[in-house]
């Protein structure tokens, strides 16, 4: 509600700096409000608002993951197939902000854009959107991002490796690059069944337009990268670009840097959000650079004042909101009730110096 | 009343430092149940009041753009009054608490939010959040018992000029929010020092003068000239909306500590205070105002001053469901919930500022027989030296320890 909130550039510089004008004229009668607080509650998608969208449909790909269609606010650039995107959702009244891989038709029709989520366990925010959101829900957007995209000269052949989710960004790849002529995809997934998009690649498999080795690791095991390399025997003549857990592209790298195509491999790693909670950690306050070794009954206030860093504090019981900085990245425990606060990089998550010990490592900007 | 640790009958005494810590413990659980289900429904309610207060205000401001039709000054006055309520206690006072600071919300948070209110939200917290709610009733250490203007306590000695008390406490409640903003700006302390020319300060008040600058050019000027030839009556309407609310803010908040029988502390008992400790100079350091939903709304909550004081952040929407929690807990520990309707209330804490405006036992000792003589008593005290006033105090002590 304040002009502390960052505001996502315009695409059209002129009429912005035009509308920023009538803005901060208007602003002179809504003080200490913003008149994009009244606008919101007329038009929360408009010119000029901070990046959101709405949910207009939601469709289940499998038991565990659905694709969300989302209608983007007018400021929504383009994003380039292969990209991702944050998105914030309220999940049981908290923000919270996930990326997830774009599946849309570049020209959708109704200039909707799509995510497709898989639910994994225990991941409150997958398990939110594919499970209990209703068309209708507002969610937060940032600009789509990523390097995971084919180049401007398309390679004439192209091997994807996938598995779970990583799908989604080559469906993404794909369902805007009909000029790929020769394309490989080997994907991983439990059973036919938990296979999202199951039906479009077989689809795209039968019209020719790709070959498609799906790999069910339930009956049949993992893929190892012998065993692609295996399956697809002109593997060096392709451009590959993967994308699944952490392990499989280890392998992956390994191999094609000893096959001496390391230039050749594209991979996109979505590092799991899930942060493991331990005692105490390294605390490392990213705008001054100091780094200090906090315990974990220790709260991370008197801890970097103890090292020396200036930091901002006030009651030093939890009680004033004082002291609260963003933690960008990392896990606090609440020494009060134990309760553990966890950030995902870009989140920001305010947290309470003064009765917040360590709980892992932690990036705070400050 | 004089400080707990002062009085004849304390009311702590029968207390060991073991319940004292069992209290503690008690309140620490009522605290997490309320944590462990703040969730979906709380969002919706803070957001539904923003929204309901947008558009009172907007709607207010359009129909006062009419202002020179009687009926729609009524009217819009009236909206006006309500939205600024609203927006200073319901919405403002909690978010820059941080209660809603769990949401995630940048919009709804305490380190974003600003307010209309004469003091910048920052230099609000720091006076409130962290000194006033910190040090809650302790004399000497919590300003706000009087705002550093009033005599709050009967250890205070009496001064002649406390005499005019209950006038400069009915103008510091007609422009509460520039009271509020000087206090912040510890304008008094300031200028006894001769520190005016601190760079901080300046820093300070520069920001409190553009804050009041962007709030004036709205109600007394922006506003007034839109509504072209109401120009006058809209501004008197603007004027009015922020004098009610000034008057109501000011009497929710003397009912929050200032009413008669509500404890005041000494400053060395705090030193080493336990968590145990420290709530239960919450508990007797505040008073509650009894009444509708509707009225809970518009003191933003703060009719559960002593569930507010225990936890100031946790949503205020649910100090109502823990209050009988609360109250159980003072019945078992035979301590005194202070509640009472809020006429009552703010009668009590103006009763005390007159009573405090005067010397200690004066009240008590004069009835309507001895007025005249009592007067020129008064009279000689505010007049005489020194040695009169240490003379006529000992005899109306006596006097009102006779009566």
């Amino acid at each position: 509600m304040t002009a502390t909130v960052p505001r996502p550039p315009s695409a059209r510089p002129t009429l912005s700096a035009l509308r920023d004008r009538a803005m901060r004229l208007a602003e002179l009668v809504t003080t200490p409000l913003l008149p994009a607080d009244y606008l919101d509650m007329v038009n929360p998608l408009r010119a000029g608002a901070d990046l959101r969208g709405r949910v207009v449909a939601v469709h289940r790909e499998t038991r565990d993951a659905a694709t969300l269609v989302i209608r983007p606010g007018a400021d929504w650039q383009r994003h380039v197939p292969g990209q991702w995107v944050r998105i914030g959702v309220d999940v049981d009244g908290v923000r919270m902000w996930r990326a997830y891989s774009l599946t849309s038709h570049l020209d959708r029709p109704d200039g909707c854009i799509s995510i497709t989520v898989k639910a994994i366990p225990g991941g409150k925010v997958s398990n939110h959107l594919v499970h209990r959101t209703q068309p209708g829900t507002l969610v937060h957007l940032d600009q789509a991002t990523g390097e995971f995209v084919l180049p401007a000269h398309a390679p004439a052949k192209v091997l994807f490796v996938t598995a779970g989710s990583g799908i989604t960004p080559v469906m993404g790849i794909l369902r805007n690059h009909d000029e790929l002529a020769d394309v490989v995809v080997v994907h991983s997934a439990p059973t036919p069944e938990d296979v999202v998009f199951g039906a479009d690649l077989r689809e795209l498999a039968a019209a020719g337009r790709i070959r498609l080795v799906e790999q069910h690791t339930d009956s049949a095991g993992m893929l190892d990268a012998a065993a692609i390399a295996a399956l697809v025997p002109d593997l060096a003549e392709r451009a590959t670009w993967a994308c699944g857990p952490v392990g499989m592209l280890e392998a992956l790298e390994e191999h094609w840097s000893a096959a001496g195509i390391a230039d050749r491999l594209f991979t996109e790693r979505f590092r799991p959000t899930v942060v493991v909670a331990g005692e105490g950690g390294t605390v490392t306050f990213t705008k001054g650079g100091t780094s200090i070794e906090a315990d974990g009954a220790t709260p991370i206030l008197d801890a970097a004042e103890e090292a020396g860093v200036l930091m901002p504090s006030g009651c030093r019981m939890g009680i004033c909101y004082g002291c609260v900085l963003p933690l960008r990245e990392g896990a606090v425990r609440d020494l009060r009730n134990g309760e553990v606060t966890t950030a995902a990089p870009g989140d920001g998550v305010l947290i309470q110096t003064c009765i917040s010990a360590a709980a892992g490592a932690c990036d705070i900007d400050h | 009343m004089t400080v707990l640790q002062k009085k004849a009958d304390n009311p702590i005494e029968h207390l060991t430092s073991e319940d004292i810590e069992l209290i503690g413990k008690e309140l620490d659980d009522i605290r997490q149940s309320v944590i462990d289900t703040r969730g979906e429904s709380d969002a919706r309610y803070i957001r539904k009041v923003i929204d309901v207060h947008r558009k009172i205000e907007l709607g207010s401001r359009a129909v006062l753009l009419a202002s020179g039709f009687p009926p729609a000054w009524v009217v819009g006055t009236i909206g006006l009054s309500v939205a600024k309520i609203l927006e200073n206690m319901e919405i403002g006072h909690n978010i820059l608490h941080g209660q809603w600071d769990w949401m995630r919300d940048p919009k709804i948070h305490s380190t974003t939010w600003e307010w209309d209110m004469a003091s910048p939200a920052e230099q609000w917290k720091h006076s409130h959040n962290e000194l006033h709610h910190t040090y809650t009733n302790v004399v000497g250490k919590d300003n706000d018992l009087g705002y550093g203007i009033m005599r709050v306590d009967e250890d205070q000695p009496w001064q002649p000029f406390h005499l005019g008390q209950p006038i400069w406490s009915f103008i510091n409640a007609c422009f509460f929010e520039y009271g509020i903003a000087a206090y912040d700006l510890e304008l008094g302390g300031v200028i006894a020092r001769k520190q005016t020319g601190d760079p901080e300060f300046r820093a300070r008040a520069k920001a409190v003068l553009r804050k009041i600058g962007a709030q004036v050019r709205k109600d007394y000027l922006i506003h007034p000239l839109l509504s072209g030839p109401n120009f006058l009556s809209t501004l008197a309407a603007n004027f009015t909306a922020n004098l009610v609310r000034n008057l109501w803010s000011n009497s929710v908040i003397l009912c929050g500590h200032f009413p008669e029988g509500v404890e005041t502390f000494e400053k060395k008992s705090i030193d080493g205070e336990t968590r145990g400790e420290w709530y239960l100079r919450q508990m007797l350091g505040s008073a509650n105002i009894s009444g509708s939903k509707a009225m809970h709304i518009m003191t933003g909550n703060l009719s559960h001053q002593i569930e507010h004081h225990l936890f100031p952040d946790l949503p205020s929407n649910r100090y109502a469901e823990i209050a009988p929690k609360i109250r159980d807990l003072f019945d078992r520990y035979g301590l005194n919930y202070h509640t009472a309707p809020l006429p009552q209330q703010v009668g009590s804490a103006w009763h005390k500022i007159i009573r405090l405006s005067l010397p200690n036992g004066w009240l008590d000792a004069t009835n309507r027989k001895n007025l005249p003589s009592q007067l020129v008593k008064l009279y000689k005290a505010t007049t005489g030296d020194r040695r009169t006033r240490r003379r006529l105090q000992a005899e109306w002590t006596a006097a009102a320890a006779a009566a």
